[in-house]
């Protein structure tokens, strides 16, 4: 029950921190979408952080390192530390040009100057709802596992098992996120993120320290997976090598994620990217080894000769079985659990808010007479959307549970495929709306192809016979694991380079506003 | 040239990301880290130092005015 109350008083101290941060709230579009454009480098890294490190980082991570040992941290960490900053440094700040010089609150707006096309943001709008919404999916998942995992025999005889049902944490995460949303916008989020990010980082170390006590030190753990599982130790016999170099495709999404194009809007300056830019590899250094470690060490954690985590459990639990068997504090578990669940809903947020800001902007007020709407009326079209969507989505989320980590690296590869997009339409003057568009169908319409093909999220990664049929799947040499996310980019690549080439060029005026 | 010399340092940083040497080794530093997770770590940390490096020496100081429309 002392669980369930430490959870109930930090989901409580959010919503004071919503209210709190719709006090310096103006009732402006500009305000509620952008926080008026005015956040500097500390709240802009925590956010930009907090956005990124999902229920994927510390729920994800840990379950899949339980499944496939330590090369987990290089297929994602390492890599996201290197290419997400160089994003941040080589998209995020010249789209925060473009939004500051001429007005921009999405990126449809952006893609639809840049294109001089109006359908460019029909085209795009259904691809990035669809795409958000297995992001959203996971946080759900998660959040629903963690405080069903968390809060087992606190309720006897009310629920089942006595814990808080996955459908009821995860109503309960979903109305707590919608409701510091409605009060403060980005503002809100931006502030819950900064503070979530604070709670996520100090209670992961924490978490580290006294699970790895529990077991008797970080060495001793270390050694019972040598002695049990040590193939989790390197990386040959559950990771291929191409399959680990594809993957380095895959952090290129954050390029094309709408939220983080929201906050990178919110900016006061470009110099408030110096500091994201510079401290996000080492930040998530801090969040995913722990994490990754702590997956390795609950494949082989005994005590008194009894598996901790016993063979079989599902990937997502992981972190909060252990939490939960090791640690003898309810205070310290329900804090522990409430770090969790920060991380979770500060993603949650920002995903929410990004949806809501692109149907208000791109769809009502694109095609609306937008004098005849006042700015309350439009803030108030966005929090409508975001309850629509979120209900969709916790409606799917009730469905048969899926692993958290592949269904992410899907949501991944479907933006990191839309990368090209938006290199091409910074850095490449000739790209024209034709190859946008060719570029977008081609990398949705092979997204979908390939997810199809993989039962819906249920793997990530393919043997290349499965993606190209005329290699013939007994030769050995070409059976190397493949993630689809390679010929994607390298097809959808090629439809705008050909699309663009075989269309007229943009006007000289387009290419004046955007090129220098 | 610095911006060139930091963009080859990205580059190579990238590339020595594929640390195929490491693959089976099992060996475990400072009692409890697994090789192939240290190096990976020391990637982050390199990393970091690497963009600290880019904003001093690569950074592209027209933003402002641009987004002035200056």
């Amino acid at each position: 029950m002392t669980v369930l109350i430490v959870i109930a008083c930090y989901l409580l101290l959010l919503l004071s921190l919503g209210v709190l941060s719709a006090r310096f709230a103006k009732q402006t579009t500009s305000d509620f979408f952008l926080a008026g454009r005015s956040i500097g480098p500390f709240l802009l890294f925590m956010s930009l952080f907090g956005t990124t490190m999902t229920a994927f980082a510390l729920v994800g991570s840990s379950g899949e390192a339980y499944e496939r040992g330590i090369g987990v941290y290089g297929l994602m960490a390492s890599a996201s530390g290197i290419i997400h900053s160089a994003v941040f440094f080589l998209v995020g700040m010249k789209l925060w040009v473009f939004g500051k010089k001429y007005g921009y609150t999405t990126q449809i707006q952006y893609f639809r100057d840049r294109f001089e096309s109006d359908s460019i943001g029909l085209v795009l709008f259904p691809v990035l709802v669809l795409l958000v919404l297995p992001y959203l999916l996971i946080g759900l998942l998660a959040s629903g596992a963690s405080i069903f995992a968390l809060t087992k025999g606190a309720l006897p005889g009310v629920f089942a098992a006595g814990a808080v049902p996955p459908w009821l944490g995860t109503l309960v995460i979903c109305c707590v996120v919608v409701t510091y949303i409605f009060y403060g916008g980005i503002r809100g989020a931006a502030w819950a993120n900064a503070f979530q990010t604070c709670v996520f980082i100090i209670l992961g170390i924490v978490a580290f320290y006294m699970i790895s006590d529990a077991l008797g030190g970080a060495a001793k753990a270390t050694q019972m997976v040598l002695a049990h599982k040590p193939d989790l130790l390197a990386r040959s016999a559950h990771i291929s090598k191409f399959e680990f170099a594809t993957y380095m495709l895959i952090p290129l999404s954050v390029g094309m994620f709408p939220h983080l194009f929201q906050h990178w809007l919110t900016a006061k300056s470009a110099k408030s990217f110096r500091l994201s830019i510079i401290a996000h590899p080492v930040f998530i250094m801090l969040v995913w080894v722990p994490c990754v470690l702590i997956g390795v060490w609950a494949s082989s954690a005994m005590i008194d000769g009894t598996l901790v985590v016993p063979d079989h459990s599902r990937a997502n639990q992981v972190l909060t079985i252990l939490i939960r068997k090791l640690l003898d504090s309810p205070v310290l578990t329900g804090l522990l659990g409430a770090g969790i669940l920060a991380a979770i809903m500060s993603s949650l947020d920002s995903q929410f808010l990004c949806l809501g800001t692109i149907f208000t902007n791109d769809i009502v007020l694109h095609y609306a007479d937008e004098s005849k709407i006042s700015n309350v009326q439009k803030v108030w079209i966005a929090r409508g959307f975001i309850i629509a969507i979120v209900a969709v989505t916790y409606v799917i989320s009730l469905f048969k549970p899926v692993r958290v980590f592949p269904l992410a690296v899907w949501c991944f590869t479907g933006f990191s495929s839309l990368f090209p997009l938006v290199f091409a339409s910074i850095y490449w003057k000739r790209t024209t709306k034709v190859g946008a568009i060719a570029s977008v169908v081609t990398a949705i319409g092979m997204w979908l192809f390939f997810l199809s093909k993989a039962n819906w999220g249920a793997k990530s990664s393919f043997l290349l016979p499965e993606i190209l049929p005329f290699i013939s799947a007994s030769s050995e040499s070409m059976n190397i694991t493949i993630m689809p996310v390679l010929p994607i980019i390298i097809c959808s690549t090629l439809a705008l380079i050909i699309g663009s080439l075989m269309s007229s060029p943009p006007s000289e005026k387009t290419v004046a506003k955007f090129f220098k | 040239m610095k911006k060139k010399i930091i963009w080859g340092a990205v580059i190579l940083l990238a590339i020595l990301h594929k640390d195929f040497w490491w693959w089976d080794d099992t060996t475990i530093v400072f009692d409890f880290l697994p090789i192939g997770l240290a190096y990976h770590a020391g990637i982050s940390i390199c990393a970091s130092i690497l963009w600290a490096l880019a904003v001093v020496y690569a950074w592209p100081d027209d933003l402002e005015a641009e987004a002035e429309g200056e």
